[in-house]
């Protein structure tokens, strides 16, 4: 039987993002040449079936990071749905040497597609070094170069992180996700009196951790994409205001020049300036602040609520919600102000939209008929796509590569809480993300260097 | 015999009146009197609910912002914050919004009765301070309101 190459899998998955593509990888098998079925239906391709054995150890490595290095690995690329782990157990050998030629046939015959093979060592310093090579079963060949890492012993994880992204994007050609850190809002207590806490933890529900901030209400913080910082709006002074935060010293500082009550800030890509709204004598309208200065600046004046805006890539526009048509609908403005042009039409009320990172599609929440749905548009309002249906889903934010969104989902009814989830822009591979606490307003870092 | 009489009709006041939390129990809190903070919270009515997505004074809430203006000109000392509030259905930055524009309506209801605009202090907590924790409309409609809270002031 001739299986299918890693590299005709790249070329059905790139075209997927823009249609539903009903691919068969059985068929592809059969005729030797893979026939794309574009039925436009949520079809789902079969992933590819991925080895990744305990890392091999070298020089003083504990087994326990050996095992977890392939783990976290497994578990990465698993959860984007485009690969699926066969489980240890399965495996015919173990890999002895990092350097030894790889047995083909002993991953052929349990039909793996891509091999991950690594080792790691403990170097007299202390440091840990990781080595990894992907090959591609089926042609026998290795997928790009070897890479090397050397790493305190305390961030292997991040180096786990760092092959999934090298190996994800070898073979899907979408940008890398992994190595990042989403900052939320962690609550605790009944629904009539939750205490609401900023935490972090890594993108895969890691090394979860409450910052030092003190218990209050806090909502929406939101990464600097620029540097180690996050923005919020708290109640320290008894009212919703938008403050900064530096992670590295957990020290908070107020934006200046804001009246009234502020919130729903965001950073623009170069992170020199903010957008947000500020409410005065009950009217909410959209605002830039820079950094640099704290010069403010207003982009609309209507009556009408004005909020949730979120910076195009290019720092030019804002798209934000407005209720000036009457409902919730979304408007992009230029950052100049002038007048805004509503780009949402459907049936419903559209909020809190949030602009891809790759500047393609704008990520929103719609409300129709009492249900909530996280939903992507292209940026002129066209090709709108619901993704997600329940009781209360809420607040995209979007992976650093632009393919997948985080959202939290809140259950009803007195015991109702939410968590946060994720999934492809594509509709599938819907996922809970593990947290120790209830959780709510995910936003994501950019990828850490 | 006339302390009798007075808790009993604040009892039968008290029947209807379901939601005033921790005003439930006791003679002795019926023994308040017209000055106490509580008094105004129970008796006159600091709560005044909305429609879904509006924040226009409806008639009920007209009567019970006449009745806080009565009480509050005779305690000029105290400030005054109003708490606008939001219910579930909705997204948790327009809930904000909303919550501000229905406390501006009742702020701008008691400037216009003339009380003093240095006492009054507005909030908006949107949809993160629930009173009632069910999800349907019998919870949704207590939970869309505005509240007169006596006594507290924010400063800037």
């Amino acid at each position: 039987m001739v299986r299918h190459s890693v590299l005709k899998f790249l070329k059905i998955f790139s075209f997927t993002s823009i249609l539903f593509i009903n691919s068969s990888f059985v068929a592809a098998q059969k005729n030797d040449a893979p026939q794309l079925d574009m039925t436009v239906n949520r079809g789902v391709i079969k992933p590819l079936s991925l080895a990744v054995p305990s890392f091999i150890k070298e020089s003083g490595a504990n087994s326990i990071i050996s095992r977890e290095l392939a783990k976290v690995i497994s578990n990465n690329l698993d959860s984007t749905g485009l690969f699926k782990s066969i489980p240890q157990s399965a495996y015919v050998s173990m890999p002895l040497s990092f350097n030894t030629p790889v047995q083909f046939s002993d991953w052929s015959i349990i039909n793996a597609d891509v091999l991950v093979m690594g080792s790691v060592g403990l170097k007299p310093d202390g440091r840990l070094e990781v080595k990894f090579r992907l090959w591609d079963v089926s042609q026998q060949k290795e997928i790009g170069k070897g890479k090397q890492y050397f790493t305190n012993s305390e961030s292997w994880r991040r180096i786990s992180h760092k092959i999934s992204d090298t190996i994800y994007t070898r073979v899907t050609g979408e940008g890398a996700y992994f190595d990042s850190r989403v900052v939320f809002v962690s609550e605790t207590g009944p629904k009539d009196n939750r205490t609401k806490r900023l935490a972090i933890m890594d993108q895969d529900g890691a090394n979860f951790r409450l910052l030092k901030h003190p218990p209050s209400l806090v909502i929406a913080p939101r990464f600097s994409p620029t540097t180690n910082k996050i923005i919020f709006t708290g109640y320290e002074t008894g009212k919703p205001r938008v403050y900064l935060m530096d992670l590295s010293s957990e020290e908070i500082t107020s934006l200046p020049e804001l009246k009234g009550m502020s919130f729903a800030p965001r950073f623009s890509a170069d992170g020199s300036q903010i957008v947000l709204s500020m409410t005065e004598n009950g009217n909410t309208d959209i605002f830039i602040n820079t950094l640099s200065t704290g010069a403010k600046r207003r982009l609309t004046t209507n009556n009408a609520i004005d909020t949730a805006p979120s910076f195009s890539p290019d720092g030019k526009s804002i798209v934000f919600e407005s209720d000036r048509g009457g409902g919730q609908q979304l408007y992009i403005i230029s950052n100049q102000g002038g007048d805004a042009k509503r780009i949402s039409f459907g049936k419903g009320r559209y909020a809190t939209p949030v602009w891809s990172p790759r500047g393609d599609l704008i990520a929103f929440t719609k409300i129709k008929e009492g249900k909530f749905h996280i939903g992507v548009m292209r940026v002129d309002g066209t090709k709108e796509r619901l993704l997600t249906t329940s009781f209360l889903d809420e607040g995209p934010a979007w992976a650093p590569n632009g393919r997948v969104l985080m959202f939290f989902r809140e259950t009803p009814g007195k015991a109702g809480a939410p968590s946060i989830y994720s999934i492809d822009i594509s509709g599938r591979n819907l996922r809970k993300i593990k947290t120790s606490s209830f959780a709510s307003d995910p936003n994501w870092s950019p990828i850490l260097n | 015999m006339k302390n009798v009489g007075l808790a009993i009709f604040i009892i039968l006041l008290l029947v209807g009146c379901e939601n005033n939390k921790g005003f439930k129990n006791s003679l002795d809190k019926a023994q308040i009197s017209e000055s106490d903070i509580e008094y105004f919270q129970n008796l006159v009515g600091d709560t005044v609910l909305f429609t879904v997505d509006q924040s226009g004074l409806r008639p009920d809430a007209i009567s019970i912002l006449n009745a806080q203006v009565n009480w509050l000109k005779e305690k000029k000392f105290l400030p005054i914050t109003i708490e606008g509030h939001a219910d579930e259905q909705g997204t948790r930055e327009y809930n904000l919004a909303l919550g501000a524009r229905r406390a501006t309506a009742v702020r701008e209801f008691l400037l216009a009765k003339g009380i003093e605009q240095d006492r009054i202090s507005i909030v908006t907590y949107g949809k993160e301070r629930p009173l009632r924790v069910c999800s349907n409309e019998e919870c949704w409609s207590k939970n869309r309101r505005a509240v007169t809270v006596v006594g507290k002031k924010i400063v800037e």
